[in-house]
């Protein structure tokens, strides 16, 4: 105590605030010179023009907010859907019955496919081709049928997801349950399955993030969501703005789902290691 | 048929070409406390394992109250029900607090309800001077207090008979007594103990019966004071002279 601490936390201090000066100049030189060099370029004026027009912007921005509705709809009904079927798969994939064994073998070919194969593709495969096998309207909509594809190769992603946090769940929290009674169901469902959850939630923020951006592609296959409608808009005024009114859209909703998954991060390394090496 | 509370016949375990047990023959009264003491990888954790069913046997049979618990197909559930078991490592829920890793079982297997098993859970901490930690998350205990709290679970569900799998191997030398006492305080009530154990002097004042295992096979039994003063086979005593080398008797 005495001289010694004081020193050491006017050096941190010292330190801390120099870092603090040498991140602000390096970010205002960065900003400045994209600034003051871009409208230097020879074609700045033409680009300005067709990509940031204030009037088309304002002009395009309630359509886009209107289209932009259906994507968060789709987002919301495929969400649930695709966690509730990637656990499932996922508890299935680690069962350890026997009787399990041929759904085992088919959740493996399940996820090994659906991943293999690119979403736009399946989107197309799907929304195209299980309308064409003549189903009766409205269960032909290229919406209903291009959210499945959403689901079936979302969950495919997240059950691996799931997988990886329950095989994180030491043998000895199962033993223990076993030990006390459980039935193997009771272990996964009261032991396992809250802490492999609690230690996946940010990964899974992560591939919620992904989504919310992927639902823009079923307007690949008709659905007029907030991409289609950016590309409708540009059509008409031949001019690429509703496309960057668009990317502001998504930012606004996903700028704070990244912050927020970052956050949980943080909070869930804070609450796994005791101390933290700067 | 004995009167033994658990028997074992003739007991073999492997785990693939590693064989653990080599056919245990043991006999558990009622009421008694039984020590399995002998060098690490003798198998007495294996063994501890077996009795509670979560490891199957190779062969041999294990009877408890005289029916054969080890026979295929034997519905396991019941019977750990009747068996508490308690693990070096403590194993309690992480995510669930105290009060919640003791009454799970009780409200999930047995169907008592959650008021019941709280007011039972709180006697047990209560009991084991531990009342004031019904709230707390395993991670803000001491190990000591992790174990006891451990124990009081395994206690929860009432079983006829408790496994302590080198309960204190992994506690800080000045945490064990508290642990043993809790041990202690079970004998006076008349549990059934079985215990694999590194804490010699212990098992010597707490056993009915001391078993020294060694290669997967009991090389020596007895009443504490015919194991620890005069073991009659050669590797008995060879490693009980290592044990009070090490200071350790």
């Amino acid at each position: 105590m005495g001289t010694n601490s004081g020193r050491r936390a006017a050096y941190e201090r010292a330190r801390k605030r120099r870092s603090t000066v040498v991140a602000t100049v390096s970010s205002l030189a960065v900003v400045t010179a994209i600034v003051v060099l871009v409208p230097h370029m020879p074609r700045w004026d033409r680009v300005h023009e067709s990509f940031f027009n204030g009037e088309r912007f304002a002009n395009s921005l309630p359509r886009l907010l209107d289209a932009f509705v259906l994507d968060i709809k789709i987002f919301a009904w495929s969400m649930p859907a695709i966690v509730a079927l990637a656990l499932l798969v996922a508890i299935t994939r680690n069962s350890r019955s026997a009787a399990l064994f041929p759904l085992r073998i088919l959740t493996i070919a399940y996820t090994d496919i659906m991943r293999g194969v690119p979403i736009i593709l399946w989107i197309y495969l799907i929304g195209f081709g299980v309308p064409g096998l003549g189903i009766d309207r409205p269960w032909n909509s290229p919406l209903i049928w291009g959210s499945v594809a959403l689901v079936l190769t979302y969950a495919s992603y997240i059950a691996e997801v799931f997988r990886a946090g329950i095989e994180s769940v030491h043998e000895s929290q199962r033993a223990a349950a076993r030990s006390l009674g459980l039935s193997s169901w009771q272990t996964m469902r009261h032991v396992v399955l809250p802490q492999a959850i609690r230690r996946v939630i940010p990964p899974l923020m992560n591939d919620m993030v992904s989504l919310q951006k992927d639902v823009a592609l079923v307007s690949l296959i008709g659905p007029i969501e907030i991409l289609r409608q950016a590309g409708i808009d540009k059509s008409k005024f031949a001019n690429f703005t509703p496309y960057i009114a668009a990317a502001a859209i998504f930012l606004v909703i996903t700028i704070p789902l990244t912050r927020t998954t970052d956050w949980l991060m943080e909070r869930e390394r804070r609450r796994t290691t005791g101390t933290r090496i700067s | 048929m004995s009167t033994a509370k658990i028997s074992l016949r003739e007991v073999h375990k492997s785990f693939g070409s590693h064989s653990v047990l080599n056919g245990i023959d043991i006999e558990i009264a009622e009421g008694s406390v039984v020590s399995l003491i002998g060098p690490s990888g003798s198998g007495k954790s294996t063994l501890l394992r077996c009795i509670n069913l979560l490891e199957p046997i190779d062969d041999g049979e294990i009877f408890l109250d005289g029916i054969d618990i080890s026979a295929p197909g034997f519905d396991a559930n019941p019977v750990r029900r009747r068996i508490g078991m308690v693990f070096q490592n403590f194993n309690l829920f992480p995510h669930m607090s105290v009060q919640d890793n003791i009454t799970l079982s009780p409200v999930r297997t047995l169907g008592v309800n959650k008021a019941l098993a709280r007011t039972k859970a709180l006697e047990l901490l209560e009991r084991f001077g531990l009342a004031d930690k019904v709230n707390a998350y395993p991670d803000q205990l001491s190990g000591g207090q992790q174990q006891r709290v451990a124990i009081i679970r395994a206690l929860a569900i009432e079983p006829e008979v408790l496994l302590l799998d080198e309960i204190t191997s992994s506690l800080d030398p000045e945490l064990v007594g508290e642990v043993l006492d809790v041990v202690r305080e079970l004998k006076t009530s008349g549990m059934t103990l079985v215990l694999a154990t590194h804490e010699m002097a212990f098992a010597r004042d707490i056993s009915d019966v001391v078993c020294v295992l060694d290669g997967g096979l009991i090389i020596e039994r007895g009443t504490p004071a015919q194991v620890f003063s005069a073991p009659q086979s050669e590797r008995a005593q060879q490693f009980l002279e290592r044990i009070i080398r090490a200071g350790r008797l």
